[in-house]
């Protein structure tokens, strides 16, 4: 197997992202969990990018990684106070989550990797933007604009539900 | 061309790593910020399989990108909820909401 | 005459709206609506009752039997309903006339007795449910409706004779006879049942040619009805239920258990009377052997009772025995052949409703005007009581069967129909007669001659009673006095036809010497001061009167049977069962999905995080069996 750039500008990447996800969830302190937290998005916008989707990697910087990871940085800020830190865990529990999660792992693995898919082809180019605009606005097979008028919908709900439920009353 | 496994496995991990924050975490937000990790990496396999398996069609792109919005809406009322918890209970450890089971 | 519905909604209505407003309503507004009402009721039933009769005979010489109004309530299918209407016939208008003429006068006569009662509205509104079921009862279309009003007639009774239901007695009292009564009505109900199984109909009259199918079981339906019958009629053993019954108001007494609901077995068999005659006669006969017992056993129990309620509910049910002896011993449809009874029982309940609810009414005064129903706390009352004293003897001569008062007349008759009959059940009833008249005189003579309880009077001089006590008992008397002359077998006959009463003057002078000579034992055993005689019979014959005293035991007989038989040996294991088996099982069925709730809800902890865990198991466990498979 030779070693193309490729790869190891993915290997770099899924390194970082899973030491990244690792530490989110093992870290002491939920505004390192944040920070760990932007670090996977924007692993995960590198492979987007990667793989030529580059309006997906930069909704996903934008959104994800902007957007949400700000929501949760103020959202920590308003509820956790100075030197919060977790809780040790007991060890019953930690490791009934850790056995169970990896047996779920190994299964998950294994049963990928067995797995026959279809063939994969990569082609390389770009996705042009014009063709996404044009299927998420298009009424025809494989148009998108009913579940884009959904989405839009389930925002607003949840705009507003957000105030209402989180208003001083 | 990276293996179209490798990109599997690192958001398997992902996922598998997130479902252990889940599960483990005792803080609200924490729990919150392992379902993004969930979330995220059903996204990449979405991105995936669009693009190895079936290079000439957009589902699968759709999908990731409707999943971001849904993720963001998700996180802002999950957010509010938790607000409004830490609002009357001075805090938001999980072990705090038991009254589930009435 | 579609206004007769009225006479049954009039009653109705009352009932619910005293019934609903309750204490709402001042006592004297509830009474008086119930009065007028009934009186309302009385007033359109002998309207009916001219007109019906004014209408004159049909073609064949018979009164027309007529439904003015009449509604398919519950259709079974294969011609099968159960109909609600009214139906009008010579006995049914008769009853129609005496219900409301008694019923309304114990209105007018419990607004004095009943004065200040709590509960007053509660009684009027019972009062107005019973007149309602008992006038129902006797105009039913068919046998059902009959059945349904004759539950509603028990009902009523049950509540009045507990209407003291801080008594303890009284609810036992009302308790023993909705139990008595239900026990009884079971075979009414199987009788109706096997009725309307083999004649396709709960009609009076089916077709004869369906009848013909019925064979062996008409006749038993008939008993089966009979012994419904026997329960609202107190015949022996199922009388037991009535001299307790006079633990209600004395005016109920008079209504319900004197007067109407307790002859409803009597007009039951009058009703079926062309079907026993034509396909049971037997069954007749055997009524009448029961009805003749239990005259007889009544009569000689009335003799030695000393609460002067009892003595005349023993004479209700020894005068009741009439009736159905006279029914019994009818052998013909024909009245100038064997079927005379028919209308002697008729007419002995036409007369006897009008004197014993005078007798009850009268015995009401009393016991409101010395507080007591002993006859110990009675005697020497006439000079306080004029009106009550002499209503109360024109009462027990009617009863005794004297010329010209009215119990002669329908006595003779029945005395007539037993000769006619067998000359042994002539002769015993001319006996029991001779008792009645003993036992009458008897307790008059306790109440208003005899020694003056002066340690009891002196307290309160016992006074006559208000005048809404005794205009009741002077309509009554006059009624008593001149109800003999009824030309009654122009009305009501066994074939419809009319009939001249002719009085059989053999029988008519044995039953008066008769009568005579037990006024005049009466007379001379206890019209005087001292009891000597009375008192040394009683000695003389102990054993006897003890057991006469006790009923001859038949209460404590039932007790037995109920408590030590009926309980101790069936009732009991079967509460064994289902205590220890029935409900073991089903406590151990609880007891395991307790345990087992306790073990699985630990799972229910509402940690969001252990639902994952479980969750997450369960996914995985689920994949590994698919993936297994």
């Amino acid at each position: 197997m030779n070693i193309t750039l490729d790869l190891i500008v993915f290997i770099v990447l899924a390194l970082f992202i899973v030491v990244s996800a690792i530490l989110s969830v093992t870290t002491k302190r939920i505004l390192r969990a944040a920070t760990y937290l932007l670090f996977v998005l924007i692993g995960t916008a590198g492979i987007y990018f990667q793989l030529n989707y580059s309006f997906l990697g930069a909704v996903q910087l934008l959104v994800y990684a902007g957007g949400i990871t700000v929501l949760y940085v103020f959202s920590i800020l308003l509820t956790s106070s100075e030197g919060d830190q977790a809780e040790k865990l007991k060890k019953g529990k930690f490791f009934a989550g850790l056995a169970a999660t990896l047996a779920a792992l190994g299964i998950c693995l294994f049963v990928m990797l067995k797995h026959k898919f279809l063939p994969p082809v990569f082609e390389h180019g770009e996705l042009p933007v014009r063709e996404i605009g044009h299927a998420l606005m298009s009424m025809d097979k494989y148009g998108y604009v009913l579940p884009f008028e959904v989405i839009s919908v389930l925002l607003l709900a949840c705009i507003i539900g957000g105030i209402l439920i989180a208003r001083k009353r | 061309m990276v293996h179209m496994e490798y990109y599997l496995i690192v958001s398997t991990i992902m996922m598998f790593v997130g479902i252990y924050g889940f599960l483990t975490r005792r803080n609200l937000l924490a729990m919150l910020i392992s379902v993004e990790l969930i979330l995220n990496s059903v996204d990449i396999n979405f991105v995936v399989f669009n693009r190895f398996l079936f290079p000439g069609q957009l589902e699968g792109f759709f999908f990731a990108l409707f999943a971001i919005g849904i993720s963001a809406a998700e996180t802002a009322v999950a957010i509010a909820i938790i607000i409004n918890i830490y609002r009357n209970m001075r805090n938001i450890q999980v072990k705090n909401l038991d009254k589930m089971k009435w | 005459m579609e206004y007769t519905i009225l006479i049954l909604l009039l009653p109705c209505l009352s009932f619910l709206l005293i019934g609903l407003l309750g204490t709402k309503l001042k006592p004297v507004a509830a009474g008086t609506l119930g009065t007028v009402v009934t009186g309302i009721v009385a007033l359109l039933s002998y309207w009916t009752a001219f007109s019906y009769f004014g209408a004159g005979r049909d073609g064949s010489g018979v009164y027309p039997v007529l439904t003015p109004w009449n509604a398919e309530w519950l259709p079974f299918g294969g011609g099968l309903e159960i109909d609600l209407g009214i139906l009008l016939d010579p006995i049914s208008v008769m009853m129609l006339v005496v219900i409301s003429t008694v019923s309304f006068m114990v209105h007018i006569y419990s607004f004095g007795y009943m004065k200040g009662e709590t509960g007053f509205q509660r009684y009027y509104s019972f009062l107005s449910l019973f007149t309602m079921s008992m006038l129902g009862l006797v105009a039913a279309t068919n046998i059902f409706q009959m059945y349904i009003f004759w539950e509603l007639v028990g009902v009523s009774s049950y509540l009045l004779i507990g209407f003291y239901y801080t008594r303890k007695e009284a609810i036992a009292a009302s308790k023993k006879a909705f139990i008595v009564t239900r026990f009884a009505d079971l075979g009414f109900l199987i009788g109706i049942l096997i009725y309307g199984f083999y004649t396709g109909s709960f009609s009076f009259t089916p077709d004869a040619e369906v009848i013909g199918t019925a064979k062996v079981f008409l006749p038993l339906a008939l008993g089966l009805m009979f012994i419904g019958g026997a329960g609202k009629s107190a015949m022996f053993p199922l009388h037991i239920w009535l001299p307790d019954a006079m633990e209600g108001p004395t005016p109920v007494s008079a209504l319900i258990h004197a007067a109407t609901m307790v002859v409803a077995g009597v007009y039951l068999v009058a009703r079926m009377f062309p079907l026993f005659i034509g396909y049971a006669p037997d069954v007749l006969h055997i009524t009448a052997y029961v009805g003749a017992f239990t005259a007889l056993y009544a009569a000689v129990v009335a003799c030695v009772q000393s609460d002067i309620k009892r003595v005349l509910a023993f004479s209700t049910i020894s005068q009741i025995g009439f009736m159905i002896v006279a029914l019994g011993v009818c052998t013909s449809a024909d009245p100038h052949e064997g079927g005379l009874g028919y209308m002697a029982s008729m007419f002995h309940l036409f007369t006897h409703a009008m004197f014993k609810a005078l007798l009850f009414l009268g015995a009401g005064c009393i016991i409101h005007a010395v507080h007591s129903n002993e006859m110990s706390a009675m005697g020497g009352l006439r000079k306080y009581m004029p009106i009550t004293h002499l209503t109360f003897l024109i009462a027990c001569l009617a009863i005794a069967g004297i010329w010209p008062f009215s119990g002669f007349f329908s006595k003779d008759e029945i005395l007539a129909a037993c000769f006619g009959f067998s000359p042994v059940m002539g002769w015993v009833m001319t006996f029991i007669a001779g008792l009645t008249a003993f036992y009458m005189f008897r307790l008059y003579y306790n109440i208003f001659w005899g020694k003056e309880n002066k340690e009891l009077h002196s307290g309160h001089k016992p006074h006559e009673a208000p005048l809404a006590m005794t205009i009741p008992l002077i309509f009554l008397a006059a009624v008593t006095l001149f109800a003999g002359w009824i030309p009654f077998g122009e009305f009501v006959s066994s074939d419809g036809q009319a009939y001249h009463i002719h009085i059989d003057w053999t029988v008519a002078a044995t039953s008066l010497c008769v009568a005579a000579a037990g006024i005049a034992l009466a007379t001379w055993m206890y019209a005087r001061e001292d009891r000597k005689a009375a008192d040394g019979l009683a000695a003389r014959f102990s054993g006897l009167h003890k057991a006469a005293y006790h009923r001859f035991y038949i209460d404590e007989i039932y007790q037995f049977i109920t408590h030590r038989i009926i309980f101790a040996c069936i009732s009991a294991p079967i509460a064994w069962f289902d205590r220890h088996v029935v409900d073991g099982f089903m406590n151990l069925l609880a007891w395991i999905s307790e345990k087992l709730s306790w073990l699985i809800k630990g799972m229910q902890s509402g940690y969001i995080q252990r639902y994952g865990i479980w969750f997450l198991g369960g996914a995985l466990g689920l994949t590994v069996i698919l993936l297994l498979i």
